[in-house]
């Protein structure tokens, strides 16, 4: 085990090597010039003398490959710059931001898989009845409906007719503000989710070890939730895994719509304002990020099934 | 002991529900105490699925299955929960039938804990049924993916065996495993089929094998008993002629399951047997007695006879 938590934790240094250095070339080959872009004024000018001096106080005079190995030693001291727009640092930036995301995403995960995997197990357990169609079809409704379409309407609905929630905004941080940004993210996610827990439930319902616990007289919710539902969790839990990660990265749109202060939204204005040390510090975070719940969906494995935990001891 | 009558299991496909497949299609038959019933025929034939409704794990459509005097096809949930333990099925894929997070121990514990046994004396019995199936108390402790088909068999048989059963439902138990280790587990299975003495439903594509395990043998052809018999006069006097086939050639060239929409007269070997008669085609043949304890279903077992002496 210990081995194997290693070994992962050494692939992070090349993943993250290669990600920063793409981020970085990317960079560098669009359009414009980094030091005017950032002290463009709103009419569109820029003094040419400031342009000079921030050009060399940011280091940007010199080559790339030196600008990414300064950019690099700065990363492994922890220091991830400075904002060209507002000099806030980027790791502050990032924090005060991931905060936010992060509470938003472990509230969606919650909403999707509280309607996931009841109603994936409901749907495998009345295959081919009225009940098994009704959901399903539900989850083809909720996979179609995009994310700020869903987020429109639902504005619309509770805060402006039944005015029950506030429309957008984090607030002082209380529940109310989340619902909305919740469902909306949690009830797309869902939809997926629903659907491979219900084709997993399926395909672990036809072993004959499902059989063979029935035919010793195991009570039928003992079956299920004894044999039938662990091991049917597993591809389950790889996606729920997989979209947890998606979710921390911020949700772009829906961040946007409901003005939620999360990393998404950082992102996206950082883009906007072509703020060049604040993307690069989101995109080594998010990587970051990426990796390591991946690594814990490797790890949720070895809980599941056996089979891992012997494979990786030996 | 068991006896079947009349079971139809009745399969409904196509895409408007047009098609229906009988794979268990009017089968009859019974099971003396301590015998071992085998039922022979092609993949497909229904053999399988006539051994699942036999236990209820496939509800069958028509028919009555009395078990030890009780009606099971009849009994709701509850009360069959209640019977379950007393007959047990032993699956094809030992892979398949243990569950893959268990260790073998915990799978052969679980039947116990659900049995009034005392929680403490749980350990001792398993390691118990453990030697007694052959295996080590080391592989108590193993996942099923760390222990071969043969071994997982074994434990499978444990398993089965925990809850003290009288009768067993045993689907092609060695199919899927080596052919040196076949042999073992059909010997432990008979071992153990005497000392426990259960009664056995044996089902095999594999006449050989019945010769081997049973005391009477069925043979199905598209989901119909066409002949039952004593293993010597299956062997000795086979009357069907698929029977007859089934003993000539080691080759199964199985065919397509043919979608039966409606009720047709003709008899299911009509297209392929070598005595077809005009009757054939419009007067389905039932299992009649045409020796002692040796029924066959077939109109024209006396011209064979007659064609035999010439």
């Amino acid at each position: 085990m210990i081995e194997f938590i290693v070994r992962r934790v050494l692939l992070l240094i090349p993943v993250l090597t290669l990600i920063s250095a793409v981020s970085f070339g990317i960079i560098y080959i669009t359009p414009g010039d980094t030091a005017k872009n950032a002290l463009m004024s709103p009419s569109g000018g820029a003094n040419e003398k400031a342009v000079e001096e921030f050009r060399i106080q940011q280091g940007l005079d010199k080559p790339i490959h030196i600008q990414y190995l300064t950019w690099m030693g700065k990363v492994l001291h922890g220091d991830l710059g400075y904002s060209y727009m507002t000099n806030e640092g980027v790791s502050d930036a990032i924090l005060r931001t991931f905060g936010a995301t992060l509470k938003l995403a472990i509230v969606s995960m919650l909403i999707s898989l509280l309607i996931a995997i009841p109603a994936g197990i409901i749907a495998a357990l009345k295959h081919g009845t009225i009940i098994d169609d009704l959901f399903r079809f539900t989850a083809l409704f909720g996979v179609s409906m995009p994310n700020f379409w869903q987020a429109y309407i639902m504005i619309i609905v509770f805060a402006l007719f039944l005015k029950v929630l506030p429309s957008s905004g984090y607030g002082s941080g209380d529940l109310s503000h989340i619902i909305l940004p919740a469902i909306t993210l949690g009830t797309g996610y869902a939809a997926v989710t629903m659907r491979l827990m219900r084709a997993s439930m399926l395909d672990v319902l036809r072993q004959d070890y499902i059989r063979a616990a029935r035919a010793k007289g195991l009570p039928e919710y003992l079956v299920i939730s004894r044999h039938a539902l662990k091991n049917s969790l597993i591809p389950v839990v790889t996606m729920a895994g997989l979209n947890f990660g998606y979710l921390l990265n911020g949700s772009v749109i829906v961040e946007t719509i409901f003005s939620w202060p999360g990393l998404g939204k950082l992102i996206v204005s950082s883009i906007l304002t072509k703020d060049y040390p604040m993307i690069q510090g989101c995109i080594l975070f998010i990587a970051v990020i990426f990796v390591l719940i991946n690594f814990a969906v490797d790890l949720s494995y070895a809980y599941l099934n056996p089979r891992i935990r012997y494979e990786t001891r030996n | 002991m068991l006896k079947v009558s009349g079971l139809k299991k009745t399969y409904i496909t196509g895409t408007f529900h047009k098609c229906r497949v009988h794979a268990v299609n009017d089968v009859s038959f019974h099971i003396t105490k301590g015998q071992t019933f085998g039922i022979v025929g092609e993949s497909g034939c229904g053999k399988s699925t006539l051994g699942k409704c036999v236990l209820r794990l496939t509800e069958p459509t028509e028919g009555k299955i009395i078990f030890n005097g009780t009606e099971i096809t009849s009994l709701d949930k509850e009360s069959l929960r209640s019977i379950r333990p007393k007959m047990q099925m032993i699956f094809q894929d030992p892979d398949s039938s243990l569950n893959p997070r268990k260790t073998l121990g915990q799978s052969i514990a679980e039947p116990l804990k659900i049995s009034e046994i005392e929680t403490g004396r749980i350990s001792e019995k398993v390691e118990e049924l453990v030697r007694h199936v052959g295996l080590l108390p080391e592989h108590i402790d193993r996942y099923p993916h760390q222990l071969s088909g043969g071994q997982n068999q074994r434990a499978v048989l444990a398993r089965a065996l925990a809850l003290e059963p009288v009768f067993i439902v045993a689907d092609e138990p060695t199919a899927s495993l080596d052919v040196s280790v076949q042999a073992q587990i059909l010997n432990l299975l008979k071992d153990l089929k005497h000392e426990y003495g259960l009664t056995m439903l044996f089902i095999s594509h594999d006449l050989e094998l019945m010769r081997h395990m049973c005391d009477r043998i069925a043979v199905m052809y598209m989901g119909k008993i066409v002949e039952i018999a004593s293993v010597e006069n299956i062997f000795h006097s086979p009357m069907h002629p698929f029977t007859r086939l089934l003993l000539n050639e080691n080759e199964n060239d199985s065919e397509e399951i043919s979608c039966a929409s409606g009720i047709s007269n003709i008899c299911c070997y009509y297209n392929n047997c070598p005595l077809k008669t005009g009757k054939c085609a419009h007067d389905i043949p039932y299992l009649t007695e045409h020796m002692q304890e040796h029924f066959v279903a077939c109109h024209n077992i006396k011209s064979m006879h007659i064609i035999e002496n010439d």
